[in-house]
């Protein structure tokens, strides 16, 4: 049994946002219906990949299936080629949404309604449909045409503005598709809940989720202390307001690399035993300040914290992220190695908890993605399938479950209505 | 449907769910705050001393006090509160008589933690079988690490979240604002929406297990878990730039802060490059290869750009680019993004009035439905203010009986 093997998703969305909530969906076992077409290629499908050497043909070869961060966003899907600029193209999909639960998009506003395929038209075909809309900046506004990457999203949502040092040096970037994630997370939310809504009333709607606004809903403690005091909070590093130690410490690294271990102690108690911990790691007699009484309380470890930090980072660089992690999680304090990717994927209890599931692609072979985020005991979804080769599932969409004939299916491609 | 518990509002998706809620800090309480937007009837239960997000603060004017910490009232609006002491067996008993009546039961206090219920959830699924039981901790329930001990900054470090941010020369960051619980929260609500949708069909409840590392190793790995595998890169710290992209992807100074740029496509590139003027060092070869320019040599890149930027204020810049379609922006404060006017345009921000505090802000509705809308319809609860209401009204003890529990020091 699949949480929702029930429903059927349209999927037109490209790059990262749009394609990781129908993911999310499909995982859970969704048949999610991903729409493309050569006309124009998703963004993902584009450029050299880093798997293999095959130049031949370019974008127009077989690069378009070589792109494994396209695999990752979009296994467990069909694929479709159907081209939304011909008449015949939009008609199939017309047809198609009739048999749709969720049409799931990243169209910047306006788009569908040119293409005639707008919630009103969709509603026509199908009553209780279910449009969930992924605009950057909302529908409407002065900044709903502003053109919005991660990052882009990331600066204007605020966030970017606090990540950062605690002497006020500016970062900004976090390292990965955060905005992305966080929007995908609310359109497969939206779709979740606009699906419970229909069970009970048999109404369906059009849910509008900005990326941006997603990202900053996450920020009310910023904005509270903006309400109530005025403060707009800026960078702050490793700092906890309640906590002290409370930081990354650096380790000896392996051959390669430096190695980073975050350690953080909540209260007095924990305190104590991190001394213990540290006492007990060998070295006796060179952490004397593991019995400063200066550092007993949690106000004055904190007022004290860049000298602790101090003492701290010359005991943990005799030892490795993973030595420290586990010397201090014997004695009940909370500490855990910096991963890295390398980390996390050869790491035994990621390992045992099959966070990094293996699929075989027919042009790349093996691979390995990332699994999902959850688990449902009774209705665990998988990953059970590689992401679709360009219009793979176009006879088994378009001819079996629309009934399309074959004669038909041809002249459509000859007119690169299929294409 | 069912009538909503709270009178004129129109119903939300989740209308007529009940959630009780036994969690503290972010990730818990995120999740029931989520689906208490959407609509759910949520009952936060705290041990006797109260959610630790009560002292987190901010506070007004920087005075501590339980019911005033902006962390707590922002994760908590749209609940009712109980206090109960879940570590005898009196208190244990009475959650379990909540739990019997609630069609979802979120658990996020790990099981190394001295609050943690220690509740068998089979049991209680046994009790009530349409129950979804959400269990929230920072590994799991199964593998070696399931009994560490772990806080945010843990969760973003294993969860791969720390080791990219920040500057190669300096300590690895974590997320601001403890995102990565947030993270967590809101993938555990969606989880938990998704098994309310299977019960639908199955009529059934089930257990749904949430590792608050893996969220983040999961969510966003979907770029460096390719690259480590084909290229064998194992990660590394890219300070103000993008790891992977073209040229310029980055984050520089204005002259009153600064800015973000991303320009993926040529297109966008060359317009960028009209606007700087005639420079001769974009004919230098050196200078065409993008990917190059991100990766091999950044800082000496960014500083051919990165005049035309400290030139100009953050508004300016915007101006130009918007005009020439160049995706570049600035990187908003916070109290600019509360003053943004186009999220004002749009009714993004909730103000409402906070007893004792005057009027407080709320981040909006991340998702508009127009048929069942996000909703912010209550303050969050101040220690134990439901006791009477839930613990009479919807358990059937009698003012006695409660009574006996309040000077037993259960409730």
């Amino acid at each position: 049994m699949q949480a929702l093997g029930r429903f059927r998703v349209l999927d037109f969305g490209t790059a990262w946002a749009a394609p990781m909530a129908s993911q999310l969906l499909a995982d859970m076992g969704a048949e999610v219906v991903k729409v493309e077409s050569r006309v124009r290629l998703d963004g993902l499908r584009l450029g050299r990949p880093i798997v293999g050497d095959d130049v031949a043909g370019g974008d127009r070869g077989r690069w378009p299936e070589l792109q494994p961060v396209f695999h990752g966003l979009n296994r467990n899907k069909l694929g479709i080629t159907v081209n939304l600029k011909h008449a015949d193209g939009v008609e199939l999909i017309k047809r198609l949404a009739g048999q749709t639960d969720v049409v799931i998009h990243n169209y910047s506003p306006g788009v569908l309604e040119r293409l005639g395929l707008d919630y009103d038209a969709l509603r026509a075909v199908r009553p209780d449909i279910i449009v969930v809309g992924m605009p950057a900046a909302g529908e409407t506004g002065p900044l709903s045409n502003v053109i919005a990457y991660a990052p882009i999203i990331l600066a204007l949502s605020g966030l970017m503005s606090m990540v950062g040092y605690e002497d006020g040096t500016l970062v900004g970037e976090l390292q990965s598709a955060w905005s992305d994630a966080v929007a995908g997370l609310h359109a497969a939310m939206a779709a979740v809940s606009a699906l419970r809504h229909r069970d009970a009333t048999g109404q369906g709607q059009h849910v509008e989720v900005a990326q941006w606004e997603a990202t900053t809903s996450w920020l009310g403690e910023a904005v509270m202390d903006w309400a109530m005091n005025a403060r707009a909070q800026g960078t702050t590093g490793n700092v906890d307001p309640g906590m002290a130690p409370h930081n990354c410490y650096p380790c000896r690294g392996g051959e390669a690399k430096e190695g980073w271990v975050s350690i953080a102690v909540g209260s007095d108690e924990e305190w104590r035993r991190f001394c213990r911990a540290v006492e007990s790691g060998g070295g006796r007699g060179r952490n004397r300040w593991t019995r400063d009484p200066r550092y007993a309380d949690g106000f004055r470890r904190w007022r004290r914290r860049a000298e602790l930090d101090d003492h701290i980072r010359r005991w943990t660089r005799r030892f490795e992220p993973m030595e420290v992690t586990q010397l201090l999680q014997r004695f009940g304090v909370a500490a855990m190695p910096v991963m890295t990717i390398e980390d996390q994927f050869l790491d035994p209890h990621f390992r045992q908890r099959e966070v990094w599931p293996e699929v075989e692609h027919p042009m790349v072979g093996i691979e390995w993605l990332y699994g999902l985020a959850w688990r449902l005991h009774e209705t665990p979804g998988s990953v059970r399938r590689h992401a679709p080769l360009l219009g793979e599932h176009n006879r088994q969409v378009l001819g079996e479950l629309l009934g399309v004939s074959e004669s038909d299916l041809q002249r459509f491609e000859r007119a690169e209505a299929v294409y | 449907m069912s009538s909503d518990p709270v009178a004129g509002v129109t119903p939300g998706p989740l209308d007529g769910i009940r959630v009780v809620e036994y969690g503290g800090d972010v990730s818990g309480p995120f999740c029931g705050r989520t689906l208490a937007d959407l609509g759910a009837d949520v009952v936060k239960v705290e041990p006797l001393d109260g959610d630790p997000a009560r002292h987190h603060g901010p506070f007004p004017g920087d005075r501590p006090d339980g019911e005033h910490s902006g962390l707590y009232l922002f994760l908590n609006a749209n609940k009712l509160g109980v206090t109960l002491d879940v570590t005898g067996a009196c208190g244990r008993q009475v959650l379990k008589q909540l739990v019997a009546q609630a069609d979802v039961f979120i658990d996020s206090y790990p099981s190394s933690s001295p609050t943690a219920p220690g509740l068998d959830y089979a049991a209680l699924i046994d009790d009530n079988p349409g129950l979804i039981v959400t269990s929230l901790s920072p590994f799991g329930l199964t593998g070696p690490y399931r009994d560490y001990a772990c806080y945010d900054i843990n969760v973003s470090a294993a969860g791969g979240m720390s080791y990219g941010t920040g500057f190669p020369d300096r300590e690895p960051l974590s997320l601001p604002l403890r995102q990565s619980s947030y993270l967590a929260g809101f993938a555990a609500a969606l989880a938990s929406a998704m098994a309310l949708l299977a019960r639908g069909e199955t009529g059934k409840g089930q257990v749904v297990e949430v590792s608050e590392t893996e969220v983040s190793a999961v969510l966003l790995n979907g770029y460096h878990l390719p690259t480590y595998i084909y290229k064998g890169v194992p990660g590394r710290r890219w300070g103000n730039r993008m790891s992977l992209g073209l040229f310029p992807n980055c984050v520089l100074p204005a002259s009153d802060g600064h800015i973000c740029i991303d320009t993926p496509q040529l297109e966008q590139y060359q317009r960028f490059l009209q606007l700087l003027g005639d420079q001769p060092w974009s004919e230098n070869p050196r200078y065409r290869n993008r990917r190059a320019m991100t990766e091999e040599y950044p800082e000496e890149s960014e500083a051919l750009i990165a005049p035309w930027f400290r030139e100009r204020t953050k508004a300016d810049i915007f101006e130009l680019c918007r005009q020439n379609r160049v995706p570049c922006v600035p990187v908003k404060t916070i109290d600019e993004v509360v003053n943004e006017p186009h999220l004002r345009q749009r009714g993004y921000w909730q103000e409402r009035q906070q007893p004792g505090i005057g009027e407080l802000t709320y981040p909006g509705p991340p998702y508009r439905f127009p048929r069942s809308p996000w909703r912010l319809a209550r303050p969050a609860p101040r220690l134990g203010q439901h006791n009477g209401e839930v613990y009479c009204g919807r358990l059937g003890f009698s003012p006695g009986e409660l009574t006996r529990l309040h000077q037993a020091g259960v409730v």
